[in-house]
């Protein structure tokens, strides 16, 4: 394989005879993707954050958790009374704004990559166990599903964590909870609309059977509607994440975690309004970074939406 | 003995008003190396009959069949394990629509392979001549380059053929070809067919070739079955078929071929095919059939051997008889109504 991708360049670039060639799907994918601006400065966010999120104990000035008694609620350092020792200034407790936030870059990641791992996973196998195996086994999953989607997505995840006890393990499975059925709906159409087709009954033909047929022949094929609803569901994980922690339902304090900041600050808003910014830009700037990213890679995708 | 035998093979789908019968009491037999062709309009379960032999039914249809043997093995018996490696290998089946037969997310060349790797157990290496093999033998220019193409790089018929060679990877006896020709271009038509009768001849498999075009059976099939509504109509050697027919929709069929009307109106045959769900009480072709008479609307004729072949009719097209009983038929009817 590796051998073929070196020499099919060579013999496509000189000659215009053979411009016909059609490109490698993953190249294909790459000039879509490219050319699109809106995903690439979104992409370039996302790693900006992942690398913030990486090193955070190497760039972090301070700890996120230890208090300082230099000052309390220390303004900005482009403001009258704040210093470059403390660049986004302090909370009401003293701690470092800036190593909070950054700190709080990491869980936020993690909350996102966590549950869209979750709801992808147990998604896509109700998904496709629903649209293969029709009948009663489909009516139950999808009505369980439809009650899910009945009540709202965030009082849901409220009553969720309530059974569960506050956390950030019970938010992220909350909200993996929440977003499971936006996952079963898409796997499932797709799964019908692809086992319609006639290279799933030649599969058959050749004697497939049922959990090769679901996975190897069908799966593959309903993976890009799924790869663009997982990337915008990282942007919706954050966001519900975060509204649970300002609601005191994740992440407890003292973790760094946005929404908890956000809802530790609530009171200053008035007096002191960087502390109630800043977790919120930050939030802002990612599930932007994840929108942008996941509707440019729709775009290069889905065949329809080409230009 | 013969390779296939299919007996009163049916597809029942259940409904609120009795079941539906799709496919309905058809009866076929095959000898190995033979080529059958098997025609019809649109609806009047060719396809679904293959589906039924093959196991692949969709849900909720059901099969009933007196008996469904294959190649010395009761394919009603046998466990849907056995009947996987036996549909694989020994029966392999090619269809219409090229574009969607093969699976967009991998390479032809994966494709193949696979089925080799499966159900003839062979290695990668082994597998990967083989498959270049066979993609030279379905005329396939610059196979091992070919092998990494996938199917939306590829024209219809190129599909068309790696399907062709997937499906005699592993030399089946029995292919079962729907409407192999449909989707193509007429040019590449004649070439994919003359591919099939090439394959069939080396081989000494059976091949059943399901279609709508007369021209196509006329061209390769030596026996042809005629099917209306899920129900053999007519079924006779190729060459008497297409000089005498006996069935009326035999009949009606070969007269409106665009072929057989140069210069003139086209003909047709007026009407629709039966709804599953109003199938007329007796010869369920009498609602469209010029000849119809009291007898046929009430009783439904059954098939029975004639001339050398079978034919469902009760006025069939060679009887001499046949004229005088249908003035006497419809005479009887006015009497009885006046």
């Amino acid at each position: 394989m590796s051998a073929q991708t070196a020499e099919a360049p060579a013999i496509a670039a000189p000659s215009t005879a053979l411009a016909g060639i059609p490109q490698h799907p993953a190249m294909e994918f790459y000039g879509d993707f490219v050319a699109n601006p809106g995903a690439v400065i979104g992409v370039l966010v996302i790693f900006a954050l992942l690398i913030l999120a990486a090193t955070a104990d190497l760039i972090a000035p301070y700890s996120p958790v230890l208090t300082s008694d230099t000052g309390f609620l220390l303004p900005p350092f482009w403001q009258t009374g704040g210093s470059l020792a403390h660049p986004l200034g302090t909370d009401p407790i003293g701690r470092d704004l800036l190593s909070r936030l950054i700190y709080g870059t990491r869980l936020s990641l993690l909350i996102g990559a966590a549950v869209v791992t979750l709801s992808v996973l147990f998604g896509t196998t109700l998904g496709l166990i629903a649209g293969f195996f029709r009948g009663v086994v489909e009516i139950s999953i999808m009505r369980l599903m439809d009650i899910i989607l009945t009540l709202p997505s965030l009082l849901l995840a409220i009553v969720i964590v309530a059974i569960l006890g506050p956390g950030v393990m019970n938010a992220l499975l909350a909200v993996a909870i929440v977003q499971l059925p936006f996952y079963v709906r898409i796997v499932r159409a797709a799964v019908i609309a692809e086992t319609a087709k006639d290279y799933v009954t030649a599969a058959k033909v050749s004697g497939a059977g049922s959990l090769r047929l679901m996975v190897k022949e069908v799966l593959p094929n309903c993976a890009a509607p799924l790869i663009v609803q997982a990337s915008l569901g990282i942007s919706t994980a954050i966001l519900d994440a975060a509204a649970l922690g300002f609601l005191g339902l994740g992440a407890q304090p003292p973790t760094p975690e946005w929404g908890t900041m956000l809802a530790d600050a609530r009171e200053f808003i008035l007096r002191a309004w960087w502390v109630v910014t800043f977790p919120g830009v930050m939030i802002l700037i990612t599930v932007l970074a994840f929108n942008l990213f996941g509707d440019g890679l729709r775009d290069a995708l889905d065949p329809k939406l080409k230009r | 003995m013969a390779a296939l035998e299919i007996e009163n093979l049916s597809v029942l789908f259940p409904s609120s008003g009795g079941p539906l019968r799709p496919v309905d009491g058809v009866s076929l037999s095959l000898e190995q190396g033979e080529i059958l062709g098997i025609v019809g309009e649109s609806g009047s379960g060719k396809s679904l009959a293959m589906l039924a032999l093959m196991g692949l039914v969709p849900y909720p249809g059901e099969v009933s069949a007196g008996r469904l043997r294959f190649d010395g093995h009761d394919l009603l018996a046998v466990s849907e394990a056995q009947r996987r490696s036996l549909t694989g290998k020994d029966m392999a089946m090619i269809f219409q629509e090229p574009a969607t037969s093969l699976n967009p997310c991998f390479t032809v060349g994966f494709q193949i392979i696979e089925t080799l790797r499966v159900h003839e157990k062979m290695d990668g290496k082994q597998a990967r001549r083989r498959a270049i093999e066979l993609l030279e033998q379905v005329g396939i220019p610059a196979p091992e380059s070919r092998l990494s193409a996938y199917p939306h790089q590829l024209s219809g018929g190129m599909n068309q053929r790696v399907m062709i060679a997937i499906a005699i990877a592993c030399n089946p006896k029995l292919l079962i070809a729907d409407e192999p020709t449909t989707a193509l271009d007429v040019t590449i038509q004649a070439q994919i067919l003359n591919l099939l009768l090439t394959l069939q001849r080396e081989r000494g498999m059976a091949l059943i070739i399901i279609t709508h075009n007369m021209g196509v059976v006329a061209e390769i099939a030596q026996r042809v079955v005629v099917m209306y509504s899920g129900q053999i109509m007519e079924e006779r050697a190729t060459a008497d078929l297409f000089n005498a027919p006996q069935h009326p929709y035999t009949e009606a069929l070969l007269a409106a071929r665009p072929e057989s009307r140069i210069g003139e109106r086209l003909a047709t045959i007026p009407g629709a095919v039966p709804s599953l769900y109003a199938r007329p009480r007796g010869c369920l072709f009498s609602p469209r059939c010029q000849y119809a008479t009291p007898l046929t609307v009430d009783t439904r004729p059954e098939l029975r051997p004639w001339k050398g072949g079978a034919v469902r009719c009760h006025y069939p097209l060679g009887d001499l008889t046949r004229e005088a009983r249908i003035r006497a038929d419809r005479q009887s009817d006015r009497e009885t109504v006046a």
